[in-house]
């Protein structure tokens, strides 16, 4: 058996950053880091999450305007910070991967795309439920709603097109581009939304109206908006997991930490 | 606390059909992922497995 | 060879072979006069309806009728191995490829713009509209062309190609769908269309820059 590389890298006096960067971005160092990092996430997210709620729930004081029909805040402005965030990480990921053909960083983007799609949906699903007591129907072009629903369908794309590429290579640089060129529209697209929303109905009621926001209701959402960040980073490493093991199977070391894994499990 | 009771929290001031579903949805939708790339996992290790098997059986024969 | 040369190249090329296929050009063409008729079908010929929906019927229609003729763009040329000659040839690649998406404009963006006054007579739009929507037209097919380009190379030989090209750049389109409606509702409202026509400008300067540089990146990683 070969020497762990995390031994011969401990035993060099002074790594370069830059080459344990690379290190850690090959899926054979990665793959049993993210197995420990994950159940952290996991803890931190819970955390968050119970806090965020406390907050939201029980000291948060009842909004004057829209009672307590305002408490879907505490998720829906979380999911849709995170459908955007995630997009950009996918994005960005998927850069990376195209300039340095790193393995690991198209797995990340694909990993990413899911969680992205679902954040998106919640946030779409949310929203519907709190425009309906406060606009009196369950969709409207809202500026916001609509582009989210715009975002979705980029995510699905994305999806889409990785799915329908067999060689795996393939279709992390062709969903690399894809995510770059939806990137580089995201922006476009949202202002052109404002733009036609503005046109089109005049001002709307807004949902989130930040100036009048008591500080209570910021930091639940920040709260729960962390709680949802440290969810999507669990998912994304669990889901990258996967990814690791069904391309890289041929491999000795993909045998060697399953045999070991298996061991841990029996002990 | 501004909740007198425990009926007056789960009625959300009357809001209770779009507050309650939209947690729900959103746990829900967590859990079922959590589930989902679970077994996406799961079925990855079972396929490393196989594929392992096989391979010792080839060797074998070889 | 001069950059317009070299572009003329791959333009001419197809263009030629276009002309021997007409069918091809007319089923797009056709294709934007069914989808733009079906609409009063669908929503009643009341007249005042017909020139409020009339826009955006149209420029959706144009946005479909792009789209059906970009899974040809690089098929037949992937098929019997020309694109690989062209990516191998001492040309730049991008211009060959931006060559053929001009040539694709020429084939299914002009038409739809020279047809839309008509189909805009049926909506009721008056003379100064018309005008609104064709030059409103010019700017954004040739911007359906380019972002449609990257769908076409990044859907090429791949599973269910047509759909989910549509899948892909449809969403890229609404800026293009906004602000070219949106252009031709401001003629009708007595608004000033320069601010969208300028925005529509803007985005196919940015266009013609980045779409056939994301579309050769593309194409090489189908040509690998």
């Amino acid at each position: 058996m070969k020497p762990h590389p995390e031994k011969s890298l401990s035993e060099n006096s002074a790594p370069r950053f830059s080459g344990r960067l690379f290190h850690y971005s090959s899926p054979q160092t990665f793959y049993p880091l993210a197995g420990k990092m994950i159940p952290f996430f996991w803890v931190a997210a819970a955390l968050f999450g119970i806090a965020g709620l406390w907050i939201g729930f029980f000291v948060a004081p009842t909004d004057a305007q829209q009672g307590e029909a305002y408490r879907i805040i505490f998720v829906h402005v979380p999911a849709s910070w995170m459908s955007m965030f995630i997009y950009l990480v996918m994005a960005a990921w998927a850069g990376i991967g195209l300039a340095l053909g790193t393995r690991l960083s198209g797995m990340m983007a694909q990993a990413l795309a899911p969680t992205g799609a679902l954040m998106a949906a919640l946030s779409l699903a949310t929203g519907s439920l709190w425009g309906r007591p406060m606009w009196g129907t369950w969709w409207i072009w809202d500026a916001r709603l609509t582009s989210e629903l715009i975002l979705f369908f980029l995510y699905v794309g994305f999806i889409a097109l990785q799915a329908a590429i067999d060689d795996p290579r393939r279709a992390d640089k062709a969903g690399a581009i894809l995510a770059l060129v939806g990137v580089v529209n995201v922006p476009i697209i949202y202002f052109s939304v404002i733009w036609w929303n503005t046109l089109h109905q005049g001002s709307s009621v807004s949902l989130t109206r930040s100036p009048s926001m008591a500080q209570t209701m910021l930091l639940g959402m920040l709260l729960m908006a962390l709680c949802f960040w440290m969810y999507a980073i669990a998912m994304a490493l669990m889901r990258v997991r996967a990814i690791i093991l069904e391309r890289e199977r041929h491999t000795e070391w993909v045998r060697a930490e399953i045999n070991l894994e298996k061991s841990n499990a029996l002990e | 606390m501004h909740w007198n009771s425990v009926a007056e929290f789960f009625a959300m001031g009357g809001y209770a059909v779009y507050v309650w579903p939209s947690f729900g949805a959103c746990a829900l939708l967590m859990l079922v992922e959590t589930i989902q790339v679970k077994h996406r996992y799961q079925a990855a290790v079972e396929s490393c497995r196989r594929q392992f098997a096989t391979d010792q059986l080839d060797n074998k024969t070889l | 060879m001069s950059l317009v040369a070299t572009l003329m190249v791959t333009a001419r090329r197809d263009l030629l072979l276009a002309m021997r296929r007409k069918s091809d050009v007319m089923v797009n063409v056709f294709f934007f006069v069914i989808v733009v008729s079906l609409f009063p079908l669908g929503v009643g010929p009341e007249p005042a309806l017909l020139t409020k929906i009339g826009p955006g019927v149209l420029v959706v229609a144009a946005l479909l009728s792009t789209l059906l003729g970009l899974p040809r763009l690089f098929a037949a040329d992937h098929a019997d191995g020309t694109l690989e000659q062209l990516a191998l040839s001492p040309l730049p690649f991008g211009l060959l490829v931006s060559g053929k998406i001009l040539a694709h404009w020429l084939v299914c963006g002009l038409p739809l713009v020279l047809l839309a006054p008509v189909l805009g007579l049926q909506f009721g739009l008056d003379g100064e509209t018309l005008g609104v929507l064709m030059l409103a037209l010019l700017i954004a097919t040739p911007l359906l062309s380019l972002i449609g380009a990257i769908g076409a190379a990044l859907t090429l030989g791949v599973r269910g190609g047509g759909a989910l090209l549509a899948l892909l750049i449809l969403p890229l389109y609404v800026p293009a769908l906004i602000f070219a409606s949106g252009a031709v509702e401001a003629q009708m409202a007595g608004m000033s269309t320069g601010g969208y026509l300028s925005l529509l400008a803007a985005m196919l300067a940015l266009a013609v820059f980045f779409a056939p540089w994301a579309t050769t990146a593309a194409l090489k990683i189908a040509l690998e």
